[in-house]
Parts: C-alpha cells; structure tokens; sequence
C-alpha cells in the first residue's frame, strides 16, 4: 500500500476528484493547505504599500492505493491536475504500514 | 460612532488582536461615557475659569436638565447638549487606539484614557468649544472637532505610540494582514453614516445650516474615498481598504469646515486631504521608524491639521452669520487663528500625552511580555478568541 499526497491547485479539485471516480478510485481526504514552490508568492497592497504573501492556498489530496495501482493513479492526477504553469503542485508517494476499515475491522489491502 | 471605529480598527489587525481591538473602543464607550457625566461635561462646559477649563459647578450633572442651557444650544433640552457632547469625548479617547493595538495591555491602555480624557480632552474642548474658552475667544472656528478631536487625538496616538514602542517583528516589516477588509468597510460605512450626527447636528438645531454642513460632510467623504481610490489604483491597484481609509480623511478634513464653508468646497477639502494623508502614510511606511500602527496621526493629525487651515481658507459668514470669512473672502487673519489653535492644541496634547505614557510606562507599566504578544491579544487580555470551535 502507498499513499499518495497531491498537492494541486484549488480550481483543479474537481477534475482531479472526477479522474480518480473515473478511474474507479473513490476514497481521499481533502484539505486546505498552504505552501509555496517555485511560482514565488502574491504581492498584495495595505493603505499605502505592498506587503509579499509567498504562502499560496492549495488543496491537500490524500489517497490511499494498492503498490501496483501507483503509476496509474500518478498519471490520473498528472494529467487532471495539468495547466502547465507553474504553480501545479506536486505529488509524494509514501509507504504505508497498515489501514483498518472502521466499521469491519477488516485490514491491510482489504481496508482500502 | 464609536462601535463603527472598533470595527474599523478590528479589521485591519491581525485575526489574533481581533477582540482586544474591539475591546479598546468598547471599554472606552463604557468608561468615558461615566467620567462624562460625573465631571467630564464640567470639566469641559462648566462655568469658564480663566478660559483654560471650566468650573465644578455642573458636577455629576448639577442643574443639567431637561430645560435648555442658558449658554449652549438654547433650543434644546441642556441633557440633550451634553449627551450629544459626550459622544465627541468617546470617540476622541477611542480614536488614539489605532496607534497602540496588538501590543499594549488592557489595563494600561484604560489608566492612559482615564488621565488623557481627564487633562487632555477636558481642557482642550473647554478652550474651543467652552464659553469664555481662550480659543474661542480668539475666534478659532472649529464646527465640530476638527481640533478638539482629530488634531487631539492624532498628535496623542503618536506621542503614546513613540513611547510604547513598536510591535514584534515591526523593525523586520512582518507582514501584518488585515484579518477582514469587510469588516473594516463595515465600520468605515458606519463612521460615514454617524458623521452625519457630528456635522449637522453641530448647527444645534434642524435647518439650513445643518443641512448644508450634511451635504458638504458626505460631499467631503465621497470626494476623498474617489481620490485615495485613484492614488492607489495609479500606484497599483484601486484598493477598497484604501478608498474605505479615503472616506474617514475626507470625513475628518471636512469636521471643523462643515457649518462654515460652502458645501461644494467638500470637493476640494476631500481630494487634498486624501493626498495629505496618502503623502504622509507613505512617509511612514518607507522610513518603518514609528510603529504608529493605523496611522492614527496620519488620517487623523494631518487630515485634521488640513481641516483647520482649509476653515481658514473657505469659510465665509454667507453660509454661516457666526462664523467668519476665510482668505479667499478677503479675511486673511482667519487662518493665523486657526494656526494658532493647531499649535496651541498639538503642542500640549502631544507633550501632556508623552508624559502621561512615560509615566504609566515607568510604574505600571504599557506592554504586554513577549509571551503574551506572540500568542495574541485576544487570549492573553481576554480569555476570549474571536473565531473558536474550528472542527465542529
């Protein structure tokens, strides 16, 4: 089991949700998040002035998958996520040690 | 009034300073509000001593009532004066909170209002606005507190400001975002509305001149809010909390003008005041020495001072039989009076006002510890956050 961590542009939420649904993959945890990357940040304006906000608002998707989905499920995000600009995002893969599905109590691949 | 500043102020600070900064405002509504009618009112209206303050005669509001003053507003129920006067008291204390917010303790901030109202706004108000006070015996115009409250409490903010010291992280230009712009909006909308009451209600009576001093108030406002609209659209985007900063400056330029000076002249007194205020803004903000926080002398020290000067330049006794002429009327003399009560005025709040903060500073003390700071306002002076209960 892997998890994967996409960091992707807000407005891409929905096409990177509707790819997954697509793809047969229904779970994720969705959060707000902020962070900077290459792209710089947003210079905003006070009274008089400008102050630097290099923090930019992103959305957070976690998803959980089998070892041998990773590449498929990488290039489903990849490509839904996609303006080619920069400021896209980034995806980590991460290993997983167990999961439980709550209500069963069932584990590991059976749990996701 | 004075609720409108609250949110005027709380807007622009940061989320964690949010209630302290409403507090501020709102305590001195409370506090202010008694000290006016146990001695304050007298203190500042009461029977003239010297011209510099007035009697104890009306403490507690002895021979205060329902009947008109013999003196003040004789068409109106003498209650309905010093009620009227007390909301210029309020929101004179409340206005130097702007310079001090995210970093002095509440208990300091309450002893420096107590004092200042007492030596400052007591005396100040009985000079140009009490019978037999040395100013207005001058013959210093001021409609309704261009001096008394916005040179008074601008020079004050910045004198406690100077004092007090800088926030955390000031000397470094942390960004310090403003929490919420709406609600910064919110109060300035309220501000504007309450004006109204400042200006034309200063005729003291419902007719032409307090309709003229009503239509040259919004005149001033909306003049002021388009130009800081247009400087921060030139220099980079036409910015809303800038255009919401351009309407208090043209409000406060146009305070001691309305009842003397022909209501188109709102234009003018406006524009200049925004440009004024932006210039000397702009200033601060470059030189980052003085962390005068929101620029409490800025909008209200400069916009006032211009206020003063610009009565002694467009009044004119057509629009108003007890006023005077200005300049362009042929009476030069008008503006070295109001001259003369800009220095008189900010030299002894600015210095009483140093003293005072370096006193308290001395013995109990203005700041809050690091800690304290860091963490925020909200929780450290208040055991209250302003957005709570995030996950549910």
């Amino acid at each position: 089991m892997k998890l994967i961590e996409a960091i992707v542009r807000q407005e891409k939420l929905d096409a990177v949700k509707t790819a997954l649904e697509d793809g047969g993959y229904f779970g994720m945890t969705v959060s707000a998040v902020s962070g900077r990357g290459r792209q710089g940040g947003l210079t905003l304006q006070w009274r008089v002035g400008e102050y630097k906000v290099d923090l930019l608002p992103k959305i957070k998707v976690e998803v959980v998958v089998l070892d041998e989905d990773v590449a498929r499920v990488l290039n489903v995000i990849t490509t839904a996520a996609r303006t080619g600009e920069m400021g896209d995002g980034k995806l980590f893969v991460l290993p997983v040690e167990n999961a439980v599905r709550v209500r069963t109590g069932e584990e590991g691949d059976n749990a996701i | 009034m004075t609720p409108g500043l609250a949110l005027f102020y709380g807007g622009m600070v940061r989320r964690k300073n949010l209630l302290a900064t409403i507090m501020m405002s709102f305590a001195i509504i409370g506090m202010v509000s008694v000290l006016w009618v146990l001695y304050g009112y007298s203190l500042s209206f009461g029977p003239d001593k010297s011209g510099i303050i007035g009697g104890l005669d009306w403490l507690g509001l002895k021979s205060v009532g329902q009947d008109p003053s013999f003196v003040y507003a004789t068409t109106v129920p003498h209650l309905a004066f010093m009620i009227f006067q007390a909301t210029f008291a309020i929101i004179t204390v409340a206005l130097i909170t702007g310079a001090v917010v995210e970093r002095i303790r509440f208990s300091a901030l309450l002893a420096f209002s107590a004092l200042w109202f007492t030596l400052v706004y007591c005396p100040v108000a009985h000079w140009v606005w009490g019978s037999g006070g040395w100013l207005a015996k001058l013959g210093a115009l001021d409609f309704a507190g261009g001096t008394v409250v916005h040179i008074n409490a601008g020079v004050s903010a910045l004198a406690l400001a100077l004092v007090l010291g800088p926030r955390r992280g000031f000397k470094e230009r942390e960004p310090t975002e403003p929490n919420s712009i709406p609600m910064v909006v919110i109060g300035a909308a309220l501000l504007w509305f309450g004006w109204f009451g400042f200006n034309a209600g200063s005729a003291l009576t419902s007719g032409g001149l307090a309709s003229s001093a009503f239509v040259a108030t919004n005149i001033s406002a909306a003049s002021a809010a388009l130009t800081w609209m247009i400087l921060s659209g030139v220099s980079r985007r036409p910015s809303l909390l800038g255009a919401a900063t351009g309407a208090v400056v043209g409000l406060v330029a146009i305070t001691p003008a309305a009842g003397f000076v022909q209501p188109l002249t709102g234009i003018p007194i406006g524009a200049i005041a925004s440009v004024l205020s932006y210039q000397v803004m702009t200033w601060r903000n470059k030189a980052n020495r003085v962390d005068e926080s929101l620029d409490v002398f800025a909008c209200h020290g400069i916009g006032g001072i211009w206020g003063a000067l610009a009565t002694g330049i467009f009044a004119t006794v057509i629009v108003n039989s007890s006023g005077a002429d200005g300049v362009i009327y042929g009476n030069g003399i008008q503006v070295l009076r109001q001259l003369i009560s800009v220095a008189a005025i900010g030299g002894y709040s600015f210095g009483i006002s140093w003293g005072l903060a370096k006193i308290l500073k001395a013995t109990i003390g203005l700041r809050v510890n690091a800690t304290e700071e860091t963490v925020g306002l909200d929780i450290s002076q208040h055991g209250e956050r302003a957005y709570g209960g995030m996950l549910r």
